[in-house]
């Protein structure tokens, strides 16, 4: 599972998809996933991270990290490598 | 290193809809604490859900009313409506302010008694009084507000028998250019019944006719409706003046006035554009003392407000429950707050603000309550900032009908606390618990033993 590759992401938080001219926003822990996962890190190692980082515990983080993937997925912005 | 605080990701087309020319945000602060309490240590002592009520919005709304009232006319007298809320704490208040009692049913008179109200300050209005609610209202000398034909021969028939006279007014129903029109209450203006009624009384030897009463609707928009409806009554008073040389002792205007709530289906917010309680002031009194009254015989005003004096003066406290999506995306976000206990979020689109802080991200949000029922919907699109799992919501302007209205439903009532002026707190009416709730019910002997 990864970001398309041609999915722009901008530091305050646009996303642009050239392949369908949609644009989102996201919030800045949003931006942070979807970083990750256009470096290719799966999602144990981004609740790793979030866990690290924040002020939250493991369950939350599992249950919003794949709610984010399944927006991500929903807005067709990622695709499945298997 | 000290962690950050955490928000869960968001992700949110950008749709290239109209821009919303009033801002997409609905909340700028979070509302951290009620009249100086914390709303952390409300909810860790009391629990979740928790009324609150602040007494000192109570008596500064009650006093600007009387203000707005008083500055324009001579004679005013506001009565508190039971039926809006009858907590004796919250009765009691309104008593301390001067307030009279307003009730529409047994019951609520025997409240309104037990709250030490003299019977004579008791106004009783409704279409159902008993004749043991009638005997009871003669016997106290309560103002007896009559809704129709069947109850004023009662009252002819059981104040003859008591051989004491009955004060009465009628409840009149007219036109005022509104819709809808309340004509199920009282007795019509216009086709002549409020007249053929005010014939009755004033022929019959048991009752004496001491004001005209009416209440042309709840929530009302129009200041001046109520100035229709003042002219009306000021006419059938100076009628009954020159008819039956009889002076009407007081105009009972009822209530109605709208609160800064926010209507289902209105675009703004009704914090801007519900009209003030000097609105509604000024159309009724200007159209009083303008009337053909002589000046020095006005007669008393007087006023059944209720949601505009105690809607703001409560909050609702709750907790997330979960966050969860709909099968096309939607956020929504289930709290504790049901709508057994939150009656009004049928018909107002209630303001719901985080009591902890939060960034500026929102998301627009589906609002359900925890019943197991489909219609437990508290705001069916709201703009909400991410909230968390047992982050803590305060729910404005709930002092109206809820208290009153709630049922006992699936879940137990929660407590009721009362902040007074000086920021002590409390317990007005206790958590439901499921012994009391037992206490009401038997077992038949059959149906006490099983096995499974």
């Amino acid at each position: 599972m990864t970001i398309k590759n041609d999915i722009a992401i901008s530091d305050s938080g646009f996303v642009f998809a050239p392949g369908t001219g949609e644009s989102f926003t996201v919030n800045p822990i949003g931006a942070e996933i979807i970083q990750m996962l256009k470096e290719e890190k799966s999602v144990e190692q981004i609740s790793e991270r979030m866990l690290e980082k924040y002020n939250t515990d493991a369950t939350t983080v599992e249950k919003d990290v794949n709610d984010f993937i399944s927006m991500l997925r929903h807005f067709s912005l990622i695709e499945m490598n298997d | 290193m000290e962690k950050q605080r955490y928000e869960r990701p968001l992700i949110q087309k950008l749709e290239n809809n109209m821009p919303n020319k009033f801002g997409t945000r609905t909340e700028s602060a979070p509302m951290t604490h009620i009249d100086d309490v914390a709303v952390k240590d409300l909810m860790d002592k009391y629990g979740s859900p928790l009324f609150v009520i602040s007494e000192k919005t109570i008596r500064t709304n009650i006093r600007k009313a009387r203000k707005a009232f008083e500055t324009r006319y001579p004679k005013v007298q506001f009565a508190w409506s039971y039926k809006t809320n009858y907590l004796d704490a919250v009765c009691r208040t309104f008593h301390q302010e001067g307030s009279w009692a307003e009730v529409v049913s047994g019951f609520e008179f025997d409240k309104a008694l037990n709250n030490k109200v003299d019977g004579s300050k008791i106004i009783f209005n409704g279409p159902d009084k008993t004749e043991d609610d009638i005997k009871k209202a003669i016997s106290n000398n309560a103002l007896i507000h009559i809704d129709h034909l069947d109850e004023l021969y009662s009252i002819q028939e059981i104040a003859g028998e008591m051989k004491k006279k009955a004060r009465v007014a009628i409840r009149v129903n007219m036109d005022t250019g509104i819709y809808p029109m309340w004509d199920r209450f009282g007795f019509n203006y216009e086709n002549g019944q409020a007249w053929d009624a005010l014939n009755k009384i004033m022929r019959s030897e048991v009752m004496v006719l001491e004001g005209l009463h009416t209440h042309i609707g709840t929530f009302m928009l129009s200041p001046n409706a109520y100035a229709v409806a003042a002219g009306k009554l000021a006419d059938l008073a100076i009628g009954v003046k020159d008819k039956y040389q009889h002076e009407i002792r007081y105009i009972d205007m009822g209530g109605g006035f709208a609160s800064k709530n926010s209507l289902k289906g209105t675009y703004l917010p009704g914090s801007d554009m519900n009209p003030s309680i000097d609105e509604f002031a000024e159309a009724i009194a200007s159209t009083l003392i303008n009337s053909n009254f002589p000046p020095d015989k006005l007669p008393l005003l007087i006023l059944e407000t209720g949601r505009a004096l105690i809607d703001d003066a409560a909050h609702l406290l709750g907790t997330v429950i979960s966050n969860k999506r709909l099968s096309d995306g939607r956020r929504t976000t289930i709290i504790d707050v049901g709508v057994n206990i939150l009656f009004t979020s049928f018909w107002y689109d209630h303001k719901i603000t985080p009591a902890q802080p939060f960034t500026q991200y929102t998301e627009n949000t589906v609002v359900y309550g925890p019943l197991c029922m489909n219609i437990d919907v508290i705001r069916d699109n709201i703009n909400l900032p991410l909230l968390n799992k047992d982050d803590h919501i305060v729910i404005q302007s709930v002092g109206a009908y809820n208290m009153t209205q709630w049922m006992q439903f699936i879940t137990l009532r929660p407590p009721i606390v009362m902040i007074d002026p000086e920021g002590e707190v409390h317990v007005i009416r206790e958590k439901e618990n499921l012994d009391r709730l037992l206490e009401f019910e038997n077992v038949p002997e059959h149906l006490k033993d099983f096995t499974l």
